[in-house]
């Protein structure tokens, strides 16, 4: 059994309450930073951390946030990104429903350490019951102290509301979450200026993933070498909560230090391969990373490790495939999703993604030919110019199964047919 | 006609915060609510009390998934066809939905009890295959477990 940090108070049939959460120690982190830290100590802490964002991008936090000018005007934001909308992700939901004020205290850290006032969580509606949690307990934190103006007699004002999303997968992008927080269509918009100038309305605004912010507490409590060393590997730092799906036998979230192997993971943590299923591929960090084959089943999951071998991260959720399982009709059903979900902003990613949909549904349904394969690559390069990274991110698994797996492409173009399928 | 409880309850809301644009969505919601979707004149009313043009607010309310700008029935399911609940036969699931309802994919009941929807990712990824009804999930689902579901809504309606 790993360390167990973010996840220290999860139980499995409720939330922790406050009580619970401070005889673990928590607000013990707000308190001491509200005595005894400046807001650039708290950026250093995370600087020296080695905390990357945790919502797919791996930005460093601490850097993020030394991008807010020590002049840049008030007031200024703090965004929590729990949007979550990377299929086969989850952990933030589970984060939240395991123990919301670890979340509102790394909010209020993070805040400080802006020195911004206004916190907003922005959520997707599936999450409708995360949402209401987070209102309930915001509500306690405010009461206790912790939130409202002058938290514990510091002097420093931070308050949080809850912003519930209408869904769609773009909301998840920074520039498009911002404006639909600001009640405009939620297209993605390219910076410069970047959020920390010129954010939600116009203010320095900083946004961080559920998972990144969570983190922060536990940073400032046992200091950035002790986050540092939780990870198996020299260049990572810190747990991940891997979201495991697909064919194994214990779907679920794990928190697990940096650099794990996948095997481990799989086979120990996951509760191994369903019967008489093998690993074929999995997608290690969302719908919108590429298929790692069986060669790299023993790979080191961090963000480093996989970048050099030329994967991503992503989200850390982790979907396993199976030899049984036919990812010409996986990668169809990935393509349908972004198809469905591209936002319509830009012409590459509006109009490719439908188009690759269509290639893909001919050749798993018999009706495919040989030029198709080079006509995927091609758009999958025009993809690449999209407006905003969603679209480079969609073709990663269209990308991924031309390299890895084209065998099983001319298998359906030749026979005319899936070879899975038995009629 | 929006009642005046409900009209002043949104009016005092929207009073209450900065930008009254950040409200968008919640009050296209609690419109929903009332009327049961998101109809021509909820829009309109929608627009009025955040001073924005119908155009606007069509532009938002046809955005997002969970805004309905057509009549829906009480409960509105959203099947999850994405790749973990792919996997695990989300298929079976529609076409038993289907079938028991006696409706396709984006329609309603005649007795305006159901409507079926196609949803992307819930985030439920660890309880597939998984549907949400009225924003409540339901799973990891068999067929069994479907009609138990089906039955007891259909007694609560």
């Amino acid at each position: 059994m790993y360390p167990q940090v973010l996840f220290q108070n999860r139980k499995p049939d409720r939330i922790a309450s406050l009580e619970e959460y401070r005889a673990s120690g928590g607000y013990a982190a707000l308190a001491d930073v509200l005595k005894n830290f400046s807001y650039k100590d708290v950026r250093t802490m995370m600087l020296d951390a080695m905390l990357l964002g945790r919502g797919g991008a791996a930005f460093p936090a601490g850097r993020k946030v030394m991008t807010v000018a020590d002049d840049a005007p008030y007031p200024r934001y703090i965004i929590c990104n729990a949007d979550e909308m990377e299929p086969g992700t989850f952990k933030d939901r589970v984060l939240i429903h395991a123990d919301p004020h670890m979340l509102i205290e790394g909010m209020i850290i993070e805040g400080y350490s802006a020195r911004a006032e206004k916190g907003v969580i922005f959520i997707r509606p599936e999450y409708e019951s995360a949402a209401r949690i987070l209102d309930r307990e915001i509500e306690k934190a405010r009461a206790e102290g912790y939130l409202g103006n002058n938290i514990l007699n510091s002097g420093y004002n931070f308050d949080i509301v809850v912003h519930r999303s209408g869904g769609r997968y773009i909301c998840g992008e920074v520039t498009a979450q911002m404006n639909a927080l600001q009640g405009k269509r939620p297209n993605p918009k390219q910076p410069p200026p970047y959020a920390t100038e010129k954010g939600l309305w116009g203010q320095p605004t900083v946004i961080q993933n559920v998972e990144t912010l969570v983190c922060i507490p536990h940073i400032i409590r046992n200091g950035p070498e002790w986050f540092r060393n939780l990870a198996l590997t020299e260049t990572s730092a810190g747990t991940k909560v891997f979201c495991v799906s697909g064919k194994i036998n214990r779907p679920g979230c794990y928190e697990l230090p940096m650099g794990i192997r996948l095997s481990e993971i799989i086979e120990t943590h996951a509760g191994g391969m369903r019967e008489g299923a093998q690993f074929k591929a999995c997608l290690p960090g969302g719908a919108s990373t590429a298929f790692l084959t069986a060669e790299l089943y023993d790979i080191e999951m961090d963000f480093e490790t996989l970048k050099k071998a030329g994967h991503r991260l992503g989200t850390g959720a982790i979907m396993v495939f199976d030899h049984k399982t036919c990812l010409v009709e996986a990668t169809l059903n990935l393509t349908e999703f972004f198809a469905r979900e591209s936002c319509g902003w830009c012409t590459p990613c509006r109009e490719g993604f439908p188009y690759m949909r269509d290639l893909l549904w001919r050749i798993e349904h018999g009706k495919g030919r040989e030029e198709f394969v080079s006509t995927l690559k091609q758009m999958c390069r025009h993809l690449w110019n999209s407006y905003c990274a969603f679209a480079p991110g969609g073709v990663a698994p269209i990308e991924s199964l031309l390299t890895y797996f084209k065998d099983e492409v001319y298998a359906h173009i030749r026979e005319k047919k899936c070879p899975f399928k038995s009629e | 006609m929006l009642p005046e409880a409900l009209k002043k309850s949104l009016m005092d809301k929207i009073a209450s915060v900065d930008h009254p644009r950040e409200l968008v969505v919640d009050v296209m919601f609690s419109l929903q609510d009332h009327y049961g979707f998101l109809s021509d004149e909820a829009l309109e009313e929608a627009a009025v009390l955040l001073g924005m043009t119908p155009l606007e607010m069509e532009e938002l309310a046809t955005f997002y998934t969970f805004i309905y700008r057509e009549p829906v029935g009480k409960y509105v399911i959203h099947v999850c066809d994405s790749i973990i609940c792919w996997m695990d036969g989300y298929e079976s699931i529609r076409d038993h939905l289907s079938r028991k309802l006696g409706i396709n994919m984006g329609e309603t009941t005649p007795d305006g009890l159901f409507t079926l929807l196609p949803v992307c990712c819930i985030g439920y990824c660890d309880r597939s295959p998984a549907i949400l009804i009225n924003r409540e999930v339901y799973g990891p689902l068999t067929l069994e477990k479907l009609d138990e579901i089906l039955d007891a809504l259909r007694k609560e309606a």
